[in-house]
């Protein structure tokens, strides 16, 4: 038993220890928000925040989580308001929008450690999300909106 | 889910009526139904309840006596905004408002006509249908109104899903007219009239992508998001040499895991090898993270069988020794040969590309709930139909026994239009008397993909002694698609190379094109623009490559080859027939005034004629595909520390008309980025028969850092008849940035990816 905070909510997961939070969440606490791209850290389609950090859930077992606080993309807001949310929608970021949830929660990190970020941190920032139909150039732009940056990129 | 579920009872309800040559099918009310016999007669889909009130003139629109209107999407959205574009176009047509709208995902089911969402087709094979079907429904509406009036449908229109009395302010809604209208005849759709392309008002809307506020929030529906209760999840151990056999296993260590529930053989496929499952071992459990373990414990002995000696190396020589020598001529203009042996100089180059995997985000899955007579399909499948029938094959059961609904695509490609992951999930609920939902890795996914084939181009140019271009000869070899559903296929026939070969205008009097032997040794499938990849790709190198020999600029040395604008016949390209991507000749032809047209925009706009003084380094490359036209400047430049960067990328592209403009213009953004991981980083190869790259780290990707600063989509506003946007801007792209390398540096890379040279 596991016991964790998701999303706000006191959550106790019958789960072994070793299990990737990413299947705690997706298989066991019925979030399936956030994905499954390659269970090696190389594609971030499943970041997630652990105690507000930007982590790949897929290589993060869920002993690590015991006592934390974890953020999946359902919890970043209540209603899609986050400021990256509604950027991702008005710069009309996602196509088949399967890596945008990880794309999302990295970018979230990234503005509330770096609230005004350069072009340079906001690629090396999301180097680990990758997106295979290409919407990179309108990931900054929405970033950059969300951020309150002026430049559109459209 | 539930829509879906609700509309099969919707659909069940109505009668089918195929109309002869229409792409898709129109329906007739139920009440057009002679008996209850006639009706269940004309539907294969089950039938469960009423439709709901109002007024249903054929299977895509509803529109509800509370106003509610329902518009089904038919074809499977996976990033292409298909679900974004068709809905507005029919619902522009009917005149209705988007707010009131709900788009449904439409079922695998011939009900809707040609659903496999492929080849760039949705808009461009249908544009018309699509537009007959909403008229329909917009008629009979005004119809009703008119009737109630007592005035001339005519003097009526329809807007923000009400009609409108012409001269007067009368109005009704939609709500009030719908059960009125559902008690008129159905015209038939040829005989309604459509509204002029501008009264749609969709060139200049830039229209919201429908899906994004589930995306961004995480409730949009992907296959692995799908449960339904008592499902167990399967993860496969399969041979690692397409068409090895189990020799024996040992599940002992997997059974004994927590969470792993049961053990199950897939049998091996017998060639060819079409969509049949890779067979192997399958681990079913409760959870994801339990099978993909059980599947690692599993004690395996393979007879991994003759493919076992495929290796890339090897295969890359005896491809080069394959286009070394005459093949079987597939265009012949003039006397190529003769030209070549008079030639006062020759030019030659061979260029080779490895095997590439389509490496969707989303790694393929499906989930099936089997019983005795019916089968139930939640799938992330480009080709719903096809699922089906694969499904009702797979089980034994009958096409109708079958219901598909399609979730969410996290990327296609043409990865998803192979419903081999379908059968291997029918197959496993069938005997495991379970739901389960079949999960593939990553690994699953790279290693044991419908690859795209390697291949190699030789292109060969006679010069005399003007520097004039005399001859062009271009050998093609690759393992073709046709080898996966023929084991006699081991050439490409004459009609794959309409994909830029046969169907290249060129200005040259002698003009030879050929097909070489290159048996396949993987399964060979089709990913997004199929051979152009490699055809654009050799051509347009090939064209820098007489550029510099000639001592030509490449922009000037393109329009040469293309001659002035005109319509090029089979005459002139050598060849009998052109495949044409389905369309007719005459409706479509190889045009190159439009051709010529978006080079002189692109390199206007990438401002071509002032790079050297500027200091830039750009090239150039075109492309018609899927009856699309489209010219890619790409500026390159070193970085600090020497690797090459993509810094800007300029795209223009002719698709005739374009339903969705800020779609298409994501799509022609992601081709850039698609292209890009082509040309500097993508590539598969084979050892031993087996896949050597088995993850990001190794099958590379175009990120973030890499993408160009800005991306620069020129659509060209045209009311002729739509092209295809989903795949035609690949092909130029690699070329593009492959020419740019050697504007910028002089060296001249003709195999890719880039990363092999050390340049990225």
């Amino acid at each position: 038993m596991i016991k964790l905070r998701i999303n706000g909510e006191e959550r106790a997961l019958e789960v072994d220890p070793e299990m990737p939070l990413l299947w705690a969440l997706r298989d066991v606490a019925g979030l399936t928000g956030t994905k499954y791209g390659c269970g090696e850290a190389l594609c971030g389609a499943c970041t997630v925040h652990l105690d507000g950090e930007a982590v790949r859930a897929c290589v993060t077992p869920m002993r690590r989580c015991e006592g934390r606080a974890v953020t999946t993309i359902e919890g970043l807001s209540k209603d899609g308001s986050h400021p990256l949310q509604k950027a991702w929608c008005e710069q009309g970021v996602p196509q088949c929008g399967f890596c945008q949830a990880g794309q999302i929660m990295t970018a979230a990190c990234l503005l509330a450690n770096v609230p005004k970020p350069s072009d340079e941190e906001i690629d090396r920032s999301l180097a680990g999300n990758l997106c295979r139909c290409g919407t990179y150039t309108r990931i900054r732009a929405a970033v950059k909106q969300a951020a309150g940056i002026e430049e559109g990129s459209r | 889910m539930t829509g879906a579920l609700s509309r099969r009872g919707f659909l069940g309800a109505l009668g089918q009526t195929a109309l002869g040559g229409l792409v898709l099918t129109v329906l007739p009310r139920e009440a057009d139904a002679k008996d209850e016999k006639d009706k269940a007669a004309k539907s294969e889909a089950p039938r469960v309840d009423k439709p709901p009130p109002g007024f249903t003139p054929n299977v895509f629109i509803h529109v509800g006596s509370d106003g509610k209107i329902v518009i089904m999407c038919h074809r499977s959205e996976m990033g292409q905004g298909v679900r974004s574009t068709i809905p507005a176009l029919l619902a522009a047509e009917l005149g209705a408002d988007m707010a009131h709208v709900t788009i449904e995902q439409a079922p695998g089911d011939p009900l809707f006509g040609d659903q496999n969402t492929d080849g760039s087709s949705s808009i461009r094979n249908a544009f018309v249908e699509l537009r007959q079907i909403a008229a329909v429904a917009r008629t009979m509406l005004v119809a009703a109104a008119a009737r109630r009036w007592k005035v001339a449908p005519e003097s009526c229109h329809t807007e923000k899903s009400k009609v409108l009395h012409a001269g007067d302010a009368r109005a009704l809604t939609f709500a009030e007219l719908a059960d009125d209208a559902g008690k008129l005849p159905v015209p038939k759709p040829e005989s309604v009239k459509l509204l002029a392309w501008k009264d749609l008002h969709l060139a200049e809307q830039s229209l919201p992508v429908i899906d994004a506020p589930a995306i961004v929030n995480g409730t949009a529906v992907f296959a692995a998001d799908v449960k339904v209760p008592g499902m167990l999840i399967a993860v496969i151990a399969r041979p690692p040499v397409v068409g090895g056999k189990l020799v024996k296993f040992d599940a002992t260590r997997a059974l004994a895991l927590p969470g792993v529930k049961q053990v199950l053989e897939i049998p091996a496929p017998t060639p060819p090898y079409v969509f049949q499952p890779w067979g192997g071992v399958a681990v079913l459990a409760e959870n994801t993270w339990a099978a993909m373990r059980g599947a690692k414990a599993l004690a395996l002995e393979w007879d991994l069988g003759k493919n076992a000696s495929y290796d890339s190396q090897t295969y890359k020589d005896e491809l080069s020794k394959s286009v070394s020598s005459a093949g079987t001529v597939a265009r012949k203009v003039g006397d190529a040969e003769g030209a070549l042996g008079k030639a006062a100089k020759v030019v030659q180059a061979e260029y080779h590309l490895p095997h590439l995997a389509h490496a969707t985000m989303e790694p393929p899955a499906t989930l099936a709930h089997v019983t005795e007579k019916h089968c139930e399909l939640w799938t992330a499948s480009q080709d719903p139909q096809t699922a089906r029938e694969v499904a009702a094959k797979t089980l034994g059961l009958q096409t109708f026994q079958v219901t598909v609904h399609v979730t969410l695509l996290g990327g296609g490609f043409g990865r998803k239009s192979k419903a081999d992951f379908v059968a291997e999930a029918a197959l496993l609920s069938k005997l495991a008397g379970v739901p389960v939902r079949v999960q593939w890795t990553r690994e699953d996914d790279l290693r044991h993909d419908y690859f795209h084939s390697v291949s190699t181009q030789q292109l060969t140019a006679a010069l005399d002694d003007k520097g004039a271009i005399t001859a062009w000869r271009h050998r093609t070899a690759f393992p073709p698609i046709g080898s996966t559903f023929n084991v006699a296929a081991t050439r490409p026939g004459a009609g794959d190379l309409q994909q830029g070969v046969t169907d290249l205008p060129l200005t040259v009097p002698n003009v030879l094109a050929e097909t070489c032997e290159a048996p396949a040794h993987v399964r060979i499938g089709w990913m997004r623009s199929v051979y152009n990849v490699f055809h654009a790709f050799s051509v347009n190198s090939f064209i820098d490559e007489l550029a510099a020999a000639r001592g030509v600029d490449p922009l000037a040395q393109r329009l040469e080859l293309l001659g002035p604008p005109r319509k090029v016949s089979l005459s002139e390209l050598g060849i009998e027939k052109l495949a044409n991507y389905g369309a007719k000749l005459a409706d479509h032809p190889v045009d190159t005034a439009r051709m010529r047209n978006v080079v002189e925009r692109v390199t206007q706009a990438a401002r071509w004629d002032s790079r050297k003084q500027e200091g830039r380094a750009l090239g150039l490359a075109a492309h018609r595909s899927f009856l699309t036209y489209v010219a890619v400047v790409a500026q390159v430049s070193k970085r600090a520390d020497g690797r090459i960067a993509v810094d800007e990328v300029w795209i223009c592209t002719d698709a005739g008309t374009v339903v969705n403009h800020e779609r298409a213009r994501s799509q022609m953004e992601g081709a850039v980025i698609f292209g890009q991981s082509i040309a500097l980083h993508s590539g598969m190869t084979m050892k031993a028969g087996v896949a050597e790259q088995h993850n990001f780290h190794q099958y590379k990707l175009t990120r973030i850092g890499e993408a160009p600063r800005k991306i620069h989509v020129d659509l060209v506003e045209s009311e002729g008849l739509p092209g295809g946007i989903g795949e035609p801007g690949v092909p130029p792209v690699a070329p593009a940035i492959v020419n740019a390398v050697f504007a910028l540096t002089g060296q001249r890379v003709r195999e890719l990816p880039l990363e092999k040279h050390g340049l990225v």
